[in-house]
């Protein structure tokens, strides 16, 4: 069997499996249930669990424009008045890729791969850039100095300083003029019981779960078809994983 | 300490000495101008954005953190090395040090996003993996050395002069593991196509030494003449040949450093852009580190004609302090001018600016808050020859060198 049709017997497996997924959890349209129940929240996060996603970019009809755009929605960024284009926080973004030798293209998702090992955690002076037990990278902004060393660090660019004063921030969204933010995996959702935003803008192509559940749907689809890293040969294990790029 | 060098305060009291100071005085104040600007707005009226993340103020920053530990080698060359003709010049070493390295210091704090929260980091937030934390401790250990350093060289004590040598090789360690530190904080960024080098530790450290003593030269001949002391051409000829063989070191370094780089493939394109991508940065290069920062310096201060030529000597030293702050400003723009490689093999684009060249102009607060880092050290040093004694009377040939000749 060639190397295309292996890949391609792979990648169409895949997409019946995501889409079972999909299917299995959905109770109505835009609500949606995950297999792992929100921890109490009188407890501590648990390092047994580690939170993971999968990004089928074949099933992405848009690229990720709608998750984007739930992320937007969901913390608020980007309404920034000051700022220049350039200095606008994105916390996620669509990226588009052209291989130069083949032409072929697509587009992508790209935001913080929340790495087992982050190089952002490892380079902040203060320990604001954190990575919880249960594996979500985030900025305590409380502590956060701004000095933007993660920002030097991050090898996806994940990474966003607010250049001004906000306000009308989201309630659970807490951000600040001077601070490093990126994407922390909708923790205000995750903790609840939910998907991350942009898991629910694009259920057909994304899949959130348990890495660390055998039994999970995504451990046992990343287990069958496994899934492509962004610079994986850094060696940061990320959370984020891809089909089709 | 071994020298019978007589030190004496400087003594000048008109307009001079205080005109001077309060010219610097005036650049600290627009220094601190541009900090409140920057920090009450944001850094949005700044050049600086979520592509290019450190910008001028951090070129200022780095620039007199690493001159700090540059200055500061000429002490450790008359105590380390025994060179008794550079021991009356170790105050100095040691004062401008210390006031370059608080210079430093103080436009990196100043242009932190969040002041508020460097309190709570001095309650004890710190992650000692980070490379920053280990650096603030190097830095105020830094500190608490020369200032021991000073009162080991100043005080007549028995006590005291028990401790030049041993301060002055702790000193001595203390600068190579902290220039290290310095370098290391590009060394360590794995994704980023221009750093994660190892080689960058000890480039740091021998450009620390171009920058230190080219200030060094500088603010000696100045004060010297403006003090009315003599200083005779024994001394500034080791300083003159001290600041080309360094000049030389960084320049092999630097070759052994972009060859390196363009033996992986996987460097060629960051390298292409800075060696010949015809911008500014290449420009920056060639023209100001490579011609203006280092060949020019070594012409003025090896060719046979201009020996003992004090403007020379002078140009040389002003260059290789600006040639100095290009280098730094290459490799930090440069560095994240050039986009981090996602996808290899591919072009890439997003409205996040992967895949493209990174634009970067510093506006006047960024320029302004740096100078102004640069006036406080500058400023502190002439306040401390005035209130210390750490000029020497004179350091006139016959008075440093007995048996020359």
């Amino acid at each position: 069997m060639s190397n295309i049709d292996s890949y391609r017997r792979k990648f169409l497996g895949g997409i019946g499996a995501i889409s079972a997924t999909a299917a299995s959890v959905t109770i109505a349209p835009g609500v949606f249930l995950r297999e792992v129940q929100a921890k109490p929240a009188d407890q501590p996060v648990s390092s047994k669990v580690r939170w993971g996603m999968l990004i089928d970019v074949n099933k992405l009809t848009d690229g990720g424009d709608a998750c984007v755009e739930a992320c937007k929605k969901e913390h608020g960024w980007g309404e920034e008045e000051h700022s220049n284009e350039q200095q606008k926080a994105q916390w996620i973004r669509k990226v588009t890729v052209k291989e130069k030798l083949t032409g072929h293209e697509f587009s992508l998702p790209v935001m913080c791969q929340h790495c087992e090992t982050p190089p952002c955690v490892d380079v902040c002076p203060t320990g604001a850039s954190m990575k919880r037990a249960d594996g979500i990278v985030l900025v305590n902004r409380h502590v956060c100095i701004g000095c933007r060393y993660c920002m030097m660090a991050c090898p996806y660019k994940a990474r966003s300083f607010v250049h001004e004063t906000l306000l009308d921030q989201k309630w659970d969204t807490p951000r600040g003029k001077g601070t490093v933010e990126s994407c922390n995996m909708c923790v205000n959702r995750v903790d609840a019981g939910l998907n991350p935003a942009c898991v629910d803008a694009a259920p057909e192509a994304l899949l959130f779960g348990d890495l660390n559940d055998p039994e999970s749907k995504i451990s046992k689809v990343l287990k069958q078809y496994g899934g492509t890293q962004i610079r994986a040969d850094l060696g940061l294990n990320t959370g984020v994983r891809y089909w089709g790029i | 300490m071994a020298t019978k060098a007589v030190f004496s305060e400087v003594k000048n009291n008109g307009i001079g000495y205080w005109g001077i100071l309060g010219a610097f005085g005036g650049l600290i104040l627009l220094g601190l101008w541009a900090f409140t600007y920057m920090h009450h707005h944001g850094h949005y009226v700044t050049g600086m954005n979520n592509q290019i993340v450190w910008g001028m103020p951090h070129v200022f920053a780095i620039f007199l953190i690493v001159a700090a530990s540059g200055a500061a080698n000429i002490a450790t060359i008359g105590t380390v090395f025994g060179k008794t003709i550079y021991q009356p010049l170790g105050r100095l070493s040691a004062i401008l040090a210390a006031s370059l390295l608080v210079g430093g210091l103080v436009v990196l704090l100043l242009d932190l996003g969040d002041m508020g929260h460097v309190i709570e980091m001095a309650k004890g937030h710190l992650n000692f993996k980070s490379i920053f934390a280990w650096n603030m401790i190097l830095y105020s250990g830094f500190i608490a050395i020369l200032v021991a350093y000073l009162w080991a060289m100043m005080d007549r004590s028995k006590i005291a002069k028990s401790f030049y040598k041993p301060v002055g090789y702790a000193n001595m360690a203390w600068r190579f593991i902290l220039t290290m530190g310095t370098g290391s904080i590009f060394g360590f960024l794995v994704a980023r196509q221009y750093y994660d080098a190892a080689i960058l530790a000890p480039l740091f450290i021998i450009a620390s030494y171009v920058f230190g003593t080219a200030i060094y030269t500088l603010l000696i001949m100045a004060t010297f003449k403006l003090t009315g002391r003599e200083l005779g051409d024994s001394i500034l000829n080791r300083l003159r040949y001290t600041l080309a063989i360094f000049i030389s070191l960084t320049l092999f370094f630097e070759l052994v450093r972009h060859l390196a780089n363009l033996y992986a493939t996987e460097h060629h394109g960051v390298e292409a852009f800075v060696l010949a991508g015809g911008g500014k940065i290449s420009h920056l290069f060639w023209y100001g580190q490579i011609l203006l920062g280092s060949l020019i310096p070594l012409f003025l201060i090896w060719c046979k004609k201009l020996a003992n030529n004090r403007t020379a000597l002078v140009a040389a030293a002003l260059l290789a302090v600006i040639g100095g702050m290009i280098q730094i400003y290459v490799i930090l723009i440069g560095g994240q001018s050039y986009p981090l490689v996602l996808f290899p093999n591919a072009e890439v684009s997003s409205s996040f600016y992967d895949g493209v060249i990174n634009d970067y102009s510093a506006t006047m607060p960024e320029f302004l808050l740096g100078i102004g880092g640069f006036a406080l050290a500058i400023a502190m040093v002439i306040f401390a020859m005035k209130i210390f004694k750490i000029l020497p009377v004179s350091l006139a040939d016959a008075v440093i060198d007995p048996h020359k000749k």
